[in-house]
């Protein structure tokens, strides 16, 4: 058995069900996990002291103002869900190219998407002001009489977000449905069998409820890809279509959905060698899979690199006055650090993909996704706040820093992330086993054919 | 297909293999013998299954279509009535405009077709159901590990419990259980 099968080639249904049920039932590392968890709490206690504060005092406790209005809040927005993308996308179109080796990676990738779209879409309202009025953005009939501005992307963003949200957890969850009633089955506790067998609505395995749940799962799939696209172009135009020098530009959708997925990809690298080690995964988180990943992060990155190459061609192209000033202090300005960390951490740590090698050692690979992580949130500060600090009017330009509330805020979003996905952890099947055992199925039919 | 009501003896007589490809080549022959109110059980999404069964439902998909059509239509038309009722002049612009309406009329598409995909699949399933009278068989919690299960409904017009159980001893399953109704005639 060589190490590059994606699972085994032994008729081993029955194994591979207790190694992923295993996990939510008799989970191996205990302390480690509460150490972790109690980490993470730890982070979420950070979330609801900064929060606490900002909505004590408003948005006067961080650091933007006028020019720079959109500080840190909207750079992680964009940030977290553009991490967020890369489970959907993993997911969903690989399941559409019926590439089973994602089978091992679809479920915890999608279960990211859902904690990272959670942590962005806190951003927003928590940078509302009065972010208890946050469902003014829906259009319901009210005694003002007024409706919301559909023309313009403020708005599309609240339609995007939420659909993204809701589908990707409709998504996770009928693919999950399966395996929780697996866990339900080989519980031997009766309150885990009753919490379980609540999650898996009665599911059993009909012939017929399968073909059903086929044709529901791959039409979502199906959707989804466009959907992401759709959700993150949108998020561009919050930036595109303002008249603001940087980012008035039509290069930005693409430019932002390539890097989502980029920034995506490296935080599902990270996650997948993280759990592969923790949980022991290792025959069914194979090396092909981190090289697949290192490839894609790599093809991905890429695409990214030409994306940052079309912007400054672009500038220089038009050779408009207040372009170029912004191109200039993006390279050369007070806040070139982002752009040139942006640039090193992004792509040149990335090199190494090339190498076969690296793709598939674990500790590389991490690193790598690590750098590139790091390095799109450069990315998404120096976007946002080269562009604002300094344009048009020479007597509107200004400075940016964030203040403690902002960083602490953003520690403590990382407690709303690693709360939830530590528990996903521990009490959920992390690997979808239906779907690895259909694949062990099939290639045993081609093989035989 | 309706299962069989609880008035009748039993629920249906459960036979159990240990390989994908016999319970597909069981379900043919079973059906080759003239059995229609059976069902197959399996640990995972087994391709050919329900060809097997002679199961074809497109419901799903025209629900799906149907929530996106329906989705699209809300946004679009939402949009279209909110900028009349409360018009907004931005610089003599269109109040009606196609263009800056498009993204959410996809989005309320996209999520009125997964909502009427998901919510289409569970309702035709019937689910949630958290109990079912197959549960009560000791064997079947291996339905969702390893093992592969036909089931003959008592509602079958062929159905008897001596002779549709020797018919499925000709199967050569690894066991046959009587399955027992779960609750009491009404």
């Amino acid at each position: 058995m060589s190490e590059d099968a994606i699972t085994a080639p032994r008729d081993r249904y029955a194994e591979i069900t207790e190694e992923i049920t295993r996990i939510p039932l008799h989970y191996p590392d205990k302390l480690g996990w509460w150490i972790c968890f109690g980490i993470a709490l730890l982070l979420l206690l950070t979330f609801f002291v900064s929060a606490t504060v900002l909505f004590w005092n408003g948005v006067g406790v961080w650091g933007n103002n006028i020019p720079v209005n959109w500080g840190l809040a909207i750079s992680n927005y964009i940030w977290f869900l553009g991490i967020g993308h890369a489970g959907t996308l993993i997911s969903a179109l690989l399941l559409i190219l019926n590439a089973h080796w994602r089978n091992s990676l679809n479920r915890f990738a999608e279960a990211m998407t859902l904690v990272a779209v959670t942590c962005a879409g806190l951003y927003p309202i928590l940078h509302l002001g009065r972010p208890w009025l946050f469902y003014w953005m829906a259009p319901y009939p009210n005694t003002m009489t007024i409706w919301p501005q559909f023309r313009s992307p403020l708005t599309w963003d609240f339609f995007a977000v939420l659909t993204y949200l809701l589908v990707s957890l409709l998504f996770w969850y009928i693919g999950i449905v399966p395996d929780l009633a697996a866990t339900r089955d080989r519980a031997k506790k009766r309150r885990a069998r009753v919490l379980y067998g609540l999650a898996a609505l009665g599911w059993r395995g009909s012939a017929r409820h399968w073909r059903r749940w086929q044709q529901s799962y791959r039409l979502t799939a199906a959707i989804a890809v466009p959907l992401v696209v759709s959700v993150h172009s949108e998020i561009s135009l919050l930036f595109a279509a303002g008249p603001i020098p940087g980012w008035n530009s039509t290069v930005f959708p693409p430019y932002f959905v390539l890097g989502a997925a980029f920034s995506g990809f490296a935080v599902v690298a990270m996650i997948a060698i993280t759990l592969r080690h923790v949980l022991r995964l290792y025959d069914l988180v194979t090396p092909r899979h981190l090289d697949l990943l290192g490839k894609l992060l790599l093809t991905t990155g890429l695409m990214t690199a030409y994306g940052y190459w079309a912007e400054v061609f672009d500038v220089l192209y038009a050779g408009e006055q207040q372009e170029l000033g912004t191109l200039m202090d993006r390279l050369t300005g007070q806040y070139a650090w982002s752009y040139w960390g942006a640039v090193l951490c992004n792509f040149v740590p990335l090199q190494l993909l090339w190498f076969r090698t690296v793709r598939r050692h674990p500790l590389w690979l991490f690193l790598i996704g690590l750098s590139v992580t790091i390095g799109m949130w450069f990315e998404r500060y120096m976007l946002l706040v080269t562009s604002l600090y300094r344009d048009y009017l020479v007597s509107s330009w200004g400075e940016y820093q964030p203040s403690f509330w902002d960083w602490s805020l953003f520690v403590g979003m990382l407690g709303i992330f690693f709360v939830p996905f530590l528990l996903f952890v521990r009490f959920l099947p992390v690997i979808s086993a239906s779907e690895i055992k259909e694949a062990l199925f099939e290639d045993e039919e081609q093989r035989r054919a | 297909m309706r299962e069989p009501s609880p008035h009748t003896e039993a629920y249906g007589l459960l036979a159990e293999f240990d390989r994908p490809e016999r319970l597909i080549e069981s379900v043919r022959l079973a059906r080759a013998a003239g059995f229609r109110q059976i069902d197959a059980f399996s640990p995972f999404l087994v391709e050919g299954l329900a060809e097997a069964l002679d199961f074809r439902d497109e419901r799903v998909p025209w629900l799906t279509l149907l929530g996106g059509v329906l989705g699209a239509a809300i946004g679009y038309g939402m949009q279209v009535y909110t900028n009349l009722d409360y018009p907004i002049d931005v610089g003599g612009r269109p109040l009606i405009a196609p263009q800056a309406f498009m993204l959410i009329t996809f989005e309320l598409m996209v999520l009125g077709a997964v909502l009427f995909s998901i919510g289409g699949m569970l309702v035709l399933n019937h689910l949630p159901r958290l109990h079912h009278p197959l549960f009560g068989v000791d064997a079947f919690h291996l339905a969702t590990s390893d093992k592969f299960f036909l089931v003959v409904f008592s509602s079958d017009p062929k159905f008897h419990q001596e002779r549709t159980r020797a018919f499925l001893e000709e199967l050569d399953p690894v066991r046959i259980e009587l399955v027992e109704h779960s609750e009491e005639p009404e």
